[in-house]
């Protein structure tokens, strides 16, 4: 209908006019993106180069030598393979529990009217906008105090595991994805739940096989950006964490500054590589991203 | 694969973490742990922050004639220093690296360290006074195994000083006609970077000596003496005075970088430690050497040098004593510090015994130096509280920096701070 | 149980011509149903709290302790906050900078991440290459923005002073460093609101726009008067992302100097108290706690704004 009514309305300048906007329009924002991208490019650029010559010559200099040395040695020397799977220990379990979690949460807070239902969410929620350096004394202390099993945690306590990274990540995180979930889920139409509950479904099949396959942009656009935010955090693995060799990439990269010697060059080359993982998966979930991504703004 | 490709020696990405055998990624890890057969010692294990390139594969070296097997866990340098606290209150290694000084002492104070008096009733005979002193912990028992120091002084280029006919200066006054004889030269006369925050406490360390003198230092960082005294006030004094032969825009420049005006031959001098020659090239090492910070009150002279000691404590968590008491006594051996300095020769040994003949020139320097020095200290920040040296000295020093002129309110800042610190 | 059972099953006669009240199912539901429901609800709940209240609460209580992290633990009442705004010389510059870092997100690096979604709705040619192009920052590590910050802003190396031959220093000089340091947070801040806002966009129905246009409205005009109330939710979310965000800068200052010399932050000077060497935990905790106090400030009115939006909804 839309469509009809404003190009029957719409006369021959509006449209001129518009065509020309359009132009003005990708003008200004490729030329935002160039400005945007300048600091990127310019740190794949000095990745490329070795360290001698942009100690000599500056970083805003023509090259001698471009090549992927840098890569090599950092793949190599750094060992960033058992970092990547650091990373993938905590961030992988803690994105699909914190999502699993959330979605429970966010089900029973938005379909049901439970008693303190309101003070619950705004309590996750608030939980999830403190700042992290409020926490860290008493948690320090907690996860030193917290045994686990031995199959669960190698230094036999939540201190100095993946397993407590991944909880406090979950912990933390939990009230955004509940935040947006709810919204989501109320928008969803109460006849699908009504027509299960007809079914006689229990409440467990109403969330798992009707809700959740519903929720699943959301689901998508939460996943990607918690990934993001749990793949780049380093103030947790950092305080937690006692063993050199079990921290996540981003913590590990943050100490590559030597003691005496420090090559910028290679730290770039790390930290490219360091950040390819997050941008493929932004790249390869970006249409979803933007759509699960409403935060029930106008749809509830 | 580190310990293969380990000749390219690119000391900051080896860095951190690549280690504990025990966790059987033993490829990745390289020399990092002697795998001598065994024995009857059994395993002990090191928290280790020799995470650059070097000193890592060097104490790989020192620990390769170990009788026993050593599981090394390397955290990088700064967050090992960083995490310490929690680090020993956690699941600490059985011995771990640390520094000597009042660094040392409050750990052992605080009940975090084990005594190791026994492993000195083995060493103790290698050792000068001075380094027993230096492990001995507030209670009279030792805590404390030195490794290897490394003194601050006055850098410079022997090719420099000889181009522009310039003399090792002894006093103040020559180090300033000096200065100023550089800055006609278009050179900087003294290089400066403070980024970082701690290459300036150097700095105020040897004003500060040489103005007041060596008891005035301790009991000023044992917090005894007021920071609002005229003694203080003239060490900032005598600072300012030289502050304009610094190299300029310090606080937004890394040590490293304003060591490149060193190398480059663009700066006079540098004072900084003896790990400044790790930016030179091997083959312009040579040319580099150091003078002992010059004179300012004569009632002092020159005769306390800044030295800082590494060396290795015993934790609490330990379970198979007799192989960590072992690796100590290992650890504080000359031919244990013989096979580090080896490969990392930019330090000096710690044990009287360690063989001097292949000794580079400025490692012959320093132990000269040392030696005939009448004191010994560590450095502010091993010297003094943890607390009050980073959250209190490090922005009083860059402060001053800005602005020299406002002394008199930046000194009663720190003692008002350093009173809350000390009396908690 | 029993009784719900049968409640549960009566309204399957009439469900078609009378479906229940939104949200008002509970009593109909089985008494497993309910453990059900209270459980997926208070279990993860439990873990929120014992790992994020709990530890937040007991900052507020060691606050009024001398503690170090080792030793005894003594009381001295509210003493490290009469030190903390008196006698520490970092405290003020502190809060003055993070006041410094809200008025340029909320004035600058806000406005633009919207500006910028709004351009990208109109869907140009190219537009996932833009938005992606934007939002990269986001997904950088501050490892790698820290060190970009460096290429362009090191004193004799640096990109900006060699290619306009300026002797800036950028890093180290304390009057401007913060600036500097700002237009990379905004840098990161602008793509951020921007994939936040064009999600918000993405949901206005069009045919609003439409109609507003229709009735010869300019584009500001449609996106002032029409648009923009309508986002009033997606609004919130971004003026308190906003707000959270300036109160809890941390990274980027940490990586470039470890937040000193102009570059303190209120969540900078908590972990150099607390978490390094220095272990000032008393002190440190009462810092977290004014940080904790401003925080809410923000956070609770937020919270009671939204809430109330969706009890009305």
């Amino acid at each position: 209908m839309s469509t009809a009514t404003s190009t029957d309305l719409a006369p021959d300048v509006t449209a001129h006019k518009r065509t020309a906007g359009r132009t003005w329009l990708s003008i200004a924002l490729g030329l935002t993106t160039a400005v945007w991208l300048v600091p990127i490019i310019a740190a794949v650029y000095t990745s490329l180069r070795p360290f001698n010559e942009t100690a000599a010559k500056g970083y805003f200099s023509a090259p001698d030598t471009l090549n992927f040395d840098n890569y090599v040695t950092a793949w190599t020397q750094a060992n960033l393979v058992q970092y990547f799977l650091n990373t993938l220990y905590i961030t992988v379990p803690a994105v699909v529990i914190t999502l699993f979690l959330s979605s429970m949460v966010a089900f029973g807070l938005s379909r049901y009217s439970l008693k303190f239902n309101v003070i619950l969410l705004m309590l996750v929620t608030a939980g999830n906008l403190l700042p992290q350096q409020t926490l860290i004394t008493p948690l320090f202390r907690m996860f030193l105090a917290i045994p686990l099993p031995e199959w669960l945690s190698d230094s036999g306590l939540m201190y100095d595991s993946y397993f407590g990274i991944a909880v406090i990540h979950i912990a933390f995180q939990m009230g955004f994805c509940t935040f947006v979930l709810s919204n989501y889920m109320k928008a969803i139409s109460k006849d699908l739940t009504e027509a299960a509950v007809v079914d006689g479904a229990s409440v467990w099949r109403q969330y798992w096989s009707v809700i959740l396959p519903l929720t699943r942009p959301a689901l998508a656009a939460l996943g990607t950006l918690q990934f993001t935010w749990i793949y780049n955090d380093f103030f947790w693995a950092r305080v937690l964490m006692a063993s050199g060799d079990k921290r996540p990439i981003t913590s590990a990269l943050d100490s590559l500054q030597g003691l005496y010697f420090t090559d910028n060059n290679l730290i770039a080359a790390g930290s490219v590589l360091a950040a390819i993982p997050t941008l493929v998966i932004f790249i390869a979930l970006q249409k979803q991203f933007i759509a699960g991504l409403t935060l029930g703004s106008s749809k509830g | 694969m580190a310990a293969a490709l380990g000749a390219a020696a690119i000391p900051g990405l080896a860095a951190c973490g690549d280690s504990s055998e025990s966790a059987g990624d033993g490829a990745a890890t390289g020399g990092a742990t002697s795998a001598s057969g065994g024995g009857d010692l059994g395993t002990v294990t090191l928290g280790s922050n020799y995470s650059d390139e070097v000193p890592r594969e060097a104490l790989a070296d020192a620990l390769s004639s170990f009788g026993g097997e050593v599981d090394v866990n390397t955290v990088d340098h700064n967050t090992f220093q960083e995490q310490i606290n929690s680090y020993l209150q956690g699941r600490p290694d059985e011995v771990f690296a640390w520094f000597a000084g009042y660094r040392m002492r409050f750990f052992a104070d605080q009940g975090l360290a084990t005594p190791i008096t026994g492993v000195w009733d083995e060493i103790g005979d290698q050792y000068t006074d001075g380094f027993k002193q230096a492990s001995t912990g507030d209670d009279d028992e030792q805590y404390f195994v030195p490794f290897y120091y490394y003194p601050w002084g006055v850098f410079y280029r022997k090719s420099v000083f000889e181009e522009n006919g310039w003399e090792v200066p002894t006093t103040a006054d020559d180090f300033e006609a000096l200065c100023q004889d550089a800055q006609g030269a278009g050179l900087v006369p003294i290089a400066f970077g403070d980024s970082d925050g701690w290459p300036a406490m150097g700095t105020f360390d040897y004003f500060n000596l040489r103005t007041n003198g060596y008891d005035f230092h301790v009991n000023l960082m044992a917090g005894e003496e007021s920071w609002e005294s005229d003694e203080v006030r003239d060490a900032f004094e005598n600072w300012a005075r030289f502050l304009p032969y610094h190299q300029e825009q310090a606080l937004g420049r890394t040590w490293q970088d304003a060591a490149q005006t060193l190398v480059s031959g663009d700066a006079a001098t540098y004072v900084l430690g003896m790990f400044v020659g790790q930016q030179f090239p091997d083959e312009e090492r040579d040319d580099l050497d150091f003078f002992l910070f010059p004179e300012v009150n004569p009632e002092f002279g020159q005769d306390t040098i800044e030295a800082p000691i590494d060396g290795f404590m015993l934790s609490t968590g330990v379970e198979n004593e007799e192989g960590a008491m072992a690796l100590l006594a290992h650890l504080g051996s000359a031919e244990a510090q013989q096979a580090y300095l080896e490969s990392d020769p930019n330090n000096v040994g710690a044990n009287s015994d360690v063989d001097t003949s292949g000794y580079n020139a400025l490692q012959t320097k320093a132990e000269e130096l040392v030696s005939g020095s009448d004191h010994i200290t560590q450095f502010l920040d091993r010297d003094t509280r943890p607390d009050f040296a980073s959250t209190v000295m490090i922005p009083s020093l860059q402060s001053f920096i800005e602005n020299p002129g406002d002394v008199a309110s930046l000194q009663t800042e720190i003692e008002q701070q350093k009173t809350a610190i000390f009396d908690s | 149980m029993s009784s719900e059972t049968t409640l549960t099953t009566a309204p399957r006669a009439d469900f078609e011509d009378d479906p229940p009240p939104t949200r008002s199912r509970w009593s109909l539901l089985s008494g497993t149903d309910r453990a059900v429901v209270w459980s997926m609800v208070l279990l993860p709940l439990a873990v929120h709290v014992a790992f994020v209240w709990v530890p937040a609460m007991a900052s507020v209580v060691l606050s009024f302790t001398d503690w170090n992290g080792i030793s005894e633990i003594g009381w001295i009442g509210g003493q490290n906050y009469v030190d903390a705004t008196t006698i520490y010389p970092l405290f003020w510059p502190a809060i003055a900078h993070n006041v410094i870092w809200l008025a340029v997100f909320f004035l600058v690096a806000t406005p633009l991440g919207m500006f910028l979604a709004v351009l990208l709705d109109k869907e140009v040619a190219g537009t996932r290459f833009y938005q992606s192009a934007i939002y990269l920052p986001v997904v950088l590590s501050l490892a790698v923005i820290g060190y970009i910050t460096q290429i362009f802003l090191a004193p004799e190396q640096g990109m900006i002073n060699s290619a306009l031959d300026l002797d800036i220093d950028w890093l180290g000089n304390s009057s401007i460093n913060l600036w500097a340091v700002l237009v990379f947070a905004s840098w990161r801040h602008a793509g951020y609101v921007m994939i936040l806002y064009l999600a918000g966009l993405k949901g206005v129905d069009p045919v609003l726009k439409e109609a507003a246009q229709i009735d010869g409205a300019t584009q500001s005009q449609t996106f002032f008067k029409v648009v923009f109330p309508v986002l009033r939710p997606i609004n919130v979310v971004v003026l308190v992302i906003t707000v959270i965000e300036s109160l809890r800068a941390f990274d980027l200052v940490y990586v470039i100097n470890g937040g000193i010399n102009g570059l303190e932050l209120l969540s900078v000077l908590i972990t150099q108290n607390i978490i390094g060497e220095a272990s000032r935990i008393g002190f440190g905790s009462a810092l977290a706690v004014m940080l904790l106090v401003v925080s809410m400030i923000v956070i609770v009115p937020y919270l009671f704004i939204t809430y109330r939006d969706m009890q009305e909804a």
